[in-house]
């Protein structure tokens, strides 16, 4: 039970940094119909950000917030840049557009800045635990599971309370019946973009404060999940993808766990088989979201 | 009020409405009526600004609105109650509501709620139901309402009754006459020509996305010819 109870909040730590990157992919999907897959790019961009401001001799309680701004100001940018030029264009351009701005961001940093990873410091009380009824609770989980709570409370009442949370949530479902309510495509869009940066950007955080260094490729991974994780929970579905992310996050433990050390390697492979599986039998994820089709 | 000119839509290759002209005079209710496929949808859709068109002019009380997007449409005084309703499901009614007041300013919203509520007292009691819960009769209440919501001079509404019970499609003829009488112009769709003559002021008719007649509702609803030829062989709903 002991061990059960530590897999579970091992788990929870890593899904809700997961739920948050779903989170964004999936506003992003919601008012776009774009599964964007240069959502990592602004982990990556947050990485280099971070480095730059230790370098500068910042710690970790003004880069912190520093990163989850420079996060949403970059998502922002690649709006403005990239997507606004191919919006209303088919599903499969806008596909290609997030890739493009994945690849040239990576290969930006790779020119530019190294094609090497750039360590810097991570804070070392993250790491400490503490010891409740045999469960070992790393201060970093515990941190993690308290921030996502309040990010994703913070991301609820904004959906629920205000004008701007409504409008999303009616854009997410009918993107040209919000359109036609008089609901500013460019203003939706853009916030939509911001409050998908600034999840990633409270993700990247806690990412960055566990991996510790800058590099390239930074993105990947995490982007990887939080796609993952909107698709188990139904692309657009916004408790969806919380639920996904969490879900995902249990199962990588889970599996971490009790998989015979010889195959623990294999873990992300039978998490993709299980993905699959659940596919057969939800194509739709866990969640079914109801959207209507575009004119 | 609003005057379509010369106006072609393309999906593609395809003309889906091709030189279509109509005029709506302020105070009218103006229908369009036509067999499925005849591009009325297309033709409102264009006009509200959700798709562009290939060719023509549309003013709007003298101003030129071609391709504008359905937002700026919404401010210059047109909405459009689209086919299939598009309430947004998982919204409450209320938000509903609250998204079709989106360009008022917050302090006018309620009021207006308050207004929409008169019209549609049904809605009133269900303001925090989640709209996906509603009946079709409910459900088209709410579409026309939240439009309403936007003050617009000038509503287009598309086929106001698809999928409802005759009892139910009595009450939109009624309202789409309340709606006259409180002075709103109207340019409704609608496959239920009869019906939609008796309370219009006049008509097109289109068919392989032309207007190929119009005239007042009066003269229309005479001719059993145009049933015949365009409408079907009888004069019930399609």
């Amino acid at each position: 039970m002991t061990e059960l109870l530590q897999q579970v909040v091992d788990g929870l730590g890593r899904g809700g940094i997961y739920a948050l990157i779903a989170l964004g992919i999936a506003v992003i999907f919601g008012v776009m119909h774009l599964v964007n897959f240069a959502h990592g790019e602004l982990i990556t961009v947050s990485a280099y950000a971070a480095y730059g401001l230790f370098a500068a001799g910042w710690d970790w309680w003004l880069v912190a917030p520093a990163v989850v701004v420079i996060a949403g100001v970059t998502s922002v940018v690649i709006e403005f840049v990239a997507f606004r030029w191919v919006r209303g264009a088919p599903d499969f351009t806008m596909l290609m557009t997030s890739f493009g701005v994945h690849f040239l961001v990576q290969a930006g940093f790779v020119m530019y800045v190294s094609a090497n990873f750039r360590q810097f410091p991570r804070p070392g009380w993250i790491f400490e635990t503490w010891k409740v009824g045999g469960v070992s609770l790393e201060v970093y989980d515990l941190l993690v599971i308290l921030f996502t709570l309040l990010t994703l409370g913070a991301t609820y009442w904004v959906l629920q309370n205000t004008m701007f949370g409504t409008s999303l949530r009616a854009a997410a479902e009918d993107f040209d019946a919000a359109r036609l309510m008089g609901i500013r495509s460019d203003r939706i869009i853009r916030g939509a973009f911001a409050l998908s940066g600034l999840l990633a950007g409270v993700a990247a955080v806690f990412w960055l404060m566990r991996s510790g260094q800058a590099g390239p490729t930074a993105g990947l991974s995490p982007m990887l999940k939080g796609v993952l994780a909107a698709l188990i929970g139904g692309l657009g579905s916004l408790p969806g993808a919380v639920l996904g992310g969490v879900v995902l996050g249990l199962a990588e433990v889970l599996l971490i766990s009790h998989l015979p050390a010889g195959l623990v390697g294999l873990t992300d492979g039978i998490v993709f088989l299980l993905i699959a599986l659940l596919f057969v039998f939800r194509p739709q994820g866990l969640i079914t979201v109801r959207r209507a089709e575009r004119v | 009020m609003l005057e379509v000119e010369s106006l072609t839509t393309c999906y593609g290759a395809i003309a889906a409405i091709r030189k279509v002209g109509l005029t709506v005079r302020a105070g009218e209710v103006v229908c369009l009526i036509g067999p499925n496929g005849a591009g009325k949808t297309t033709l409102l859709s264009t006009i509200a600004g959700l798709l562009s068109p290939t060719g023509g002019k549309i003013w709007l009380n003298g101003d030129d609105v071609t391709d504008w997007a359905p937002d700026r449409m919404l401010r210059s005084g047109l909405a459009l109650v689209p086919e299939h309703r598009r309430i947004f499901a998982d919204l409450t009614v209320h938000e509903n509501l609250m998204v079709g007041g989106v360009t008022k300013a917050s302090t006018k919203r309620a009021g207006l709620q308050d207004q929409v509520i008169e019209l549609f007292p049904a809605l009133g009691s269900k303001l925090g139901t989640s709209a996906g819960y509603l009946s079709g009769g409910e459900a088209q209440q709410l579409a026309i309402g939240r439009a309403m919501m936007a003050e617009p001079e000038i509503l287009l509404m598309d086929e106001p009754t698809l999928g409802l019970a005759p009892l139910l499609a009595d009450v939109v003829f009624n309202l789409i006459g309340t709606l006259r009488d409180a002075g709103l112009t109207l340019l409704v769709v609608e496959q239920n020509a009869q019906r939609i003559l008796e309370v219009a002021d006049r008509g097109y008719v289109m068919r392989s996305g032309e207007i190929v007649l119009d005239g007042l509702a009066p003269d229309l609803l005479a001719r059993q010819d145009l049933f015949d030829a365009y409408l079907g062989r009888s004069t019930d709903p399609v």
